[in-house]
């Protein structure tokens, strides 16, 4: 009995707070815009009877969504944040892969101190680390007078409110989740097997490459997907730094629902957003489950 | 063999460089006399001044800490429970909707997980109101506290609750009694986490707060919006503070305590 | 000096404190207990013997509680156990991990048990003292389990799973993390223990010298099964399968067919060689199948043929283990087969008698060895 409870209680959580609400995006997409508060319909009348749901369902239509597809916007929109999030991606990579590496290879009285620097930025708040950046890429702002300073340049750079500046914060805002992953894979290593490959003949170069790349793989996965799956559907960095001509997805949805008021069509999108995340999000949940298996 | 290369000087340098440099100017500049960027103008602690005395900011700040405390506290409930649940629960039906539903919220755009909700909110007439914003963040958050608590599960000796159900415990007892006080950490750490993501949460507070209840990321995102403001420096200045005492502090005394342990295991293996 | 000996397991009176009816235990595909049905005594000090996976940890599990039999009952003091839960049998357990409280005092652990009784404060803390009298752990009472050794978080364990006199206490592999001197003399602290309280105790191990020392009765296990139940004079002396034989202690087994013959058999063994004189109280066939099984210590060896020896062979030391008190002859008979001789050292090194390559007989009488079916 008391099993029954302690599974119960969060589970009917979930369901009334998480599944029934994704229903009702899905609901909302098929239905028309429309002056009423809540300003959609159909709206579905409870006292009408099964008379009242069958007329309800008939009313719902793919109208949105074939509105969409029309609409060149919210295509590109979704090619957008794909390559914005695929570019993002790659760059914290290569930016965080040399982190976590000198990591690893720091001695051992430094580790603990040098995690608790990487975690730090993590509890910071994520709105006001964005924020730092306005500071720093407007045109007044401390690098463009930096490079000015310094006489690298003689103009000030347009930075902000560009795709430029949205790559640079969400390589800036997710690096901590992309170190960390691979820092815990390469911490794991065995450094004897750098050794064995140095005396089986590997430069410094190609045993690096041969070796701890390969046995690193699984936190470069991980920490890619904590990046991109995010990324993809990021509203604060675009809307802070990006300019007009950003196109992302999580934007486009705010716009929609905020300044259009146009629940259907935000609703669609979410859910078209969604279907696009559906195959990252089940590779990444096997890539897990893979992962707990080969360390048991 | 572990070879600290100059590169590896370098690249720490540098990525440590790149990850604290927009904090440090963001925290100079809240002492910048002048209103502007660009001009150092003299050192000056005015803005943390006007930053106090701005009635909107400290009401939104108010609100904000309502909310992570009440949302973050259910959410460890809930989220312990759930986690107890898949680690030690065996074969339920519906389970792997279950798993999915509560690990879905670490991948899943704010902004669709904000939408769905406003809509429920909305679809069953509820106003919009400081308990929706709680409800919010206690669904998302949840999965967060699960992820951490469920990892402490996972390595939990599983003898020691056999050893108290042994000893007369019912599970309940035996939980309250042995497992409870042993994974505290991770319980703890569940909580803060989940107060963190509450009071740092925007795109959510906002779809699911009304005009009501302004939370503090909602009251700075709007005057961010229109650039840099310097009470904004201050007010981040004042944040970057206590999250930096709060984790320096706790790696402390987590260091401390493991050391303290370290050496009774070591003079009891001495003296037999 | 007579001493009444412990056996109610010959005693058609005694009823037993456990019994095991026809238990079955599956998980899922695998089977890890098979049919099995066994008495155990009050009093009784009893050993589950048997390598890794033969189902002696599922049996004991069974009897704590922490798994359900798929078929047949367990009964405890005549009680069928089927739906009691662990919490509400008389019967402990002493972990093989000890799997002592962390965040609980040594005093603390070992009152956790006694304050889920609701007993008055001043009787467990009584009971609390004499525990740790017991267990020589007074001093150490209000240390954490991190800050005492392996030996002494042991006697906690022990002490624990003591406090509340259980009818039953189980033992998994107690003595398994400790070294050997700690570990012998613990052996016989825990008789010692065992006596004083009047519990039942059974242990698991698969250390067989250990269940030896310890056991009123040993139950060698094999892949779900009981094989043989009892004393251990009686398993090493009169094993009843080769298992067994093989199992405990050092033995040879020597292949051959059984022919009836006045006081015995006569076991062929080899062709052109003289079969083996064996008396046994198991009935053979003419022509059937046998196993010859004699331990190494009751095999002599010597340089000439004994006179009166009912068994002879001639053969060749291979290989010479010389293990300080005893040395252990590896000889190599005329078909190939090797038999091992053990002989005490009686005289120093510099006067060995045999070395390798010698040539020499072994001999033993004609009730050293057990005659087996399978």
């Amino acid at each position: 009995m008391r099993r029954f409870i302690l599974i119960a209680v969060p589970y009917l959580w979930l369901v009334a707070l998480f599944l029934v609400p994704f229903l009702i995006v899905l609901k909302i997409s098929l239905s028309d815009i429309a002056l009423s508060i809540p300003p959609y319909t159909p709206q579905l009348d409870w006292t009408a009877g099964w008379a009242g749901f069958k007329d309800f369902l008939g009313q719902l239509d793919f109208e949105n969504f074939t509105f969409l597809t029309q609409d060149p916007l919210y295509w590109r929109a979704y090619v957008s944040s794909l390559q914005i999030a695929l570019i993002s991606t790659v760059l914290t990579l290569l930016v965080g892969y040399p982190i976590a590496y000198a990591m690893a290879q720091a001695p051992d009285e430094w580790r603990p101190t040098l995690l608790l620097l990487v975690i730090l930025p993590f509890w910071t708040s994520f709105l006001i680390r964005v924020y730092s950046w306005i500071g720093i890429l407007s045109n007044e702002g401390f690098l463009n007078q930096f490079l000015l300073w310094t006489g690298v340049i003689s103009t000030p750079l347009t930075i902000l409110n560009t795709n430029t500046a949205v790559y640079v914060d969400i390589v800036y805002t997710y690096l901590p989740f992309m170190i960390l992953p691979i820092y815990s894979a390469l911490e794991k290593m065995d450094g004897s097997l750098l050794e064995a490959a140095e005396d089986l003949g590997c430069s410094r170069l190609s045993a690096f490459w041969l070796v701890t790349i390969p046995l690193s793989k699984a936190g470069i996965v991980a920490g890619c997907f904590l990046v991109f799956i995010p990324a993809l559907g990021e509203f604060v960095i675009p809307s802070l730094l990006g300019g007009s001509d950003t196109l992302m997805i999580g934007k486009v949805l705010w716009e929609e629902f905020f300044s259009n008021r146009d629940w259907p069509v935000a609703s669609a999108v979410a859910v078209i957003l969604l279907l696009i995340l559906v195959v990252p999000i089940v590779l990444f949940q096997r890539n897990e489950q893979k992962q707990r298996e080969m360390d048991q | 063999m572990r070879r600290f290369s100059w590169f590896n000087a370098t690249s720490l340098t540098v990525g440590f460089a790149f990850l604290y440099l927009p904090m440090l100017i963001l925290i100079i500049y809240s002492f910048n006399e002048s209103r502007l960027v660009t001009v150092w103008a003299g050192f000056s602690t005015q803005w943390y001044g006007s930053l106090l005395q701005n009635q909107s900011f400290l009401d939104a700040a108010w609100v904000t800490i309502q909310v992570a405390i009440a949302s973050s506290t259910i959410a460890t409930v809930l989220g312990t429970m759930a986690a107890y649940v898949l680690v030690r629960g065996g074969r339920f039906m519906g389970r792997t909707v279950f798993s999915g539903m509560v690990y879905a919220p670490l991948v899943m755009p704010e902004v669709i997980t904000g939408l769905s909700l406003l809509l429920l909110f909305i679809g069953i007439g509820l106003d919009r109101g400081i308990f929706t914003v709680v409800l919010a963040h206690t669904t998302f958050s949840m999965c967060f506290v699960s992820v951490v608590v469920s990892s402490r599960l996972v390595s939990f000796d599983q003898s020691l609750e056999e050893a108290a159900l042994d000893l007369g415990c019912s599970p309940f007892d035996a939980f309250r009694l042995v497992t409870l006080p042993i994974i505290a950490p991770a319980v703890i750490s569940g909580w803060l986490l989940a107060f963190t993501l509450s009071l740092d949460d925007l795109v959510i507070a906002s779809f699911t707060a009304g005009p009501s209840a302004t939370t503090l990321p909602i009251r700075i995102f709007s005057a961010v919006r229109m650039g840099v403001s310097p009470e904004i420096n201050a007010l981040s200045t004042i944040m970057i503070a206590i999250v930096t005492v709060g984790v320096v502090t706790a790696s402390i005394v987590s260091k401390r305590s493991s050391l303290a342990q370290q050496r009774d295991e070591q003079a009891a293996a001495r003296a037999t | 000096m007579a001493q009444t000996v412990f056996a109610p397991w010959d005693d058609p009176q005694a009823k037993p404190l456990i019994q095991f009816k026809n238990v079955t235990k599956r998980f899922g595909d695998f089977t890890a207990i098979e049919n099995l049905t066994q008495d155990i005594y009050e009093r009784e000090f009893f050993s589950l013997l048997g390598p890794s996976g033969c189902g002696k940890t599922t049996l004991m599990r069974m009897l704590a509680g922490f798994e359900n039999v798929t078929e047949g009952q367990i009964l405890i003091a005549g009680q069928d156990m089927a739906h009691v839960p662990p919490n509400k049998r008389a019967v402990n357990m002493m972990f093989q991990s000890y799997a002592l409280f962390p965040h609980l005092s040594v005093w603390e652990n070992i009152a956790f048990g006694l304050k889920r009784e609701g007993k008055p404060k001043d009787e467990i803390a009584a009971r609390v003292e004499e525990m740790l009298r017991l267990t020589r752990l007074v001093k150490f009472a209000k240390r954490k389990p991190h800050q005492i050794s392996g030996g002494q978080r042991q006697r906690v364990a022990l002490a624990r799973s003591l406090a509340k006199a259980p009818k039953l206490l189980l033992l998994d592999e107690p003595l398994g993390a400790l070294d050997k001197k700690l570990r012998q003399d613990t052996q016989f602290e825990l008789m010692d223990i065992q006596e004083k309280t009047g519990t039942t105790f059974v242990i698991v191990t698969h250390d067989q010298e250990e269940a030896m020392t310890v056991s009123s009765r040993v139950a060698v296990m094999d892949e779900g099964r009981i094989i043989q139940v009892a004393t251990p004079a009686q398993i090493y002396e009169a094993p009843n399968s080769v298992y067994v034989a093989d199992f405990i202690g050092d033995v040879n087994i020597i292949n051959g067919v059984a022919t009836k013959a006045e006081d015995g058999y006569l076991i062929t063994w080899a062709e052109g060689q003289a079969p083996f004189m064996a008396k046994t109280p198991n009935l053979f066939a003419d022509g059937q199948t046998c196993h010859l099984a004699i331990r190494p210590e009751k095999v002599a060896i010597s340089a000439e043929r004994p006179a009166d020896a009912v068994n002879a062979v001639e053969g060749q030391i291979i290989d010479i283990a010389y293990l300080g008190n005893i040395s252990t002859y590896h000889v190599k008979l005329v078909n190939g087969q090797m038999i091992k001789a053990q002989a005490a050292n009686t005289r120093r090194l510099s006067r060995r008698t045999f070395t390798w390559e010698d040539r020499v007989w072994l001999s033993w009488t004609d009730t050293a060895a057990v005659v087996l079916e399978r």
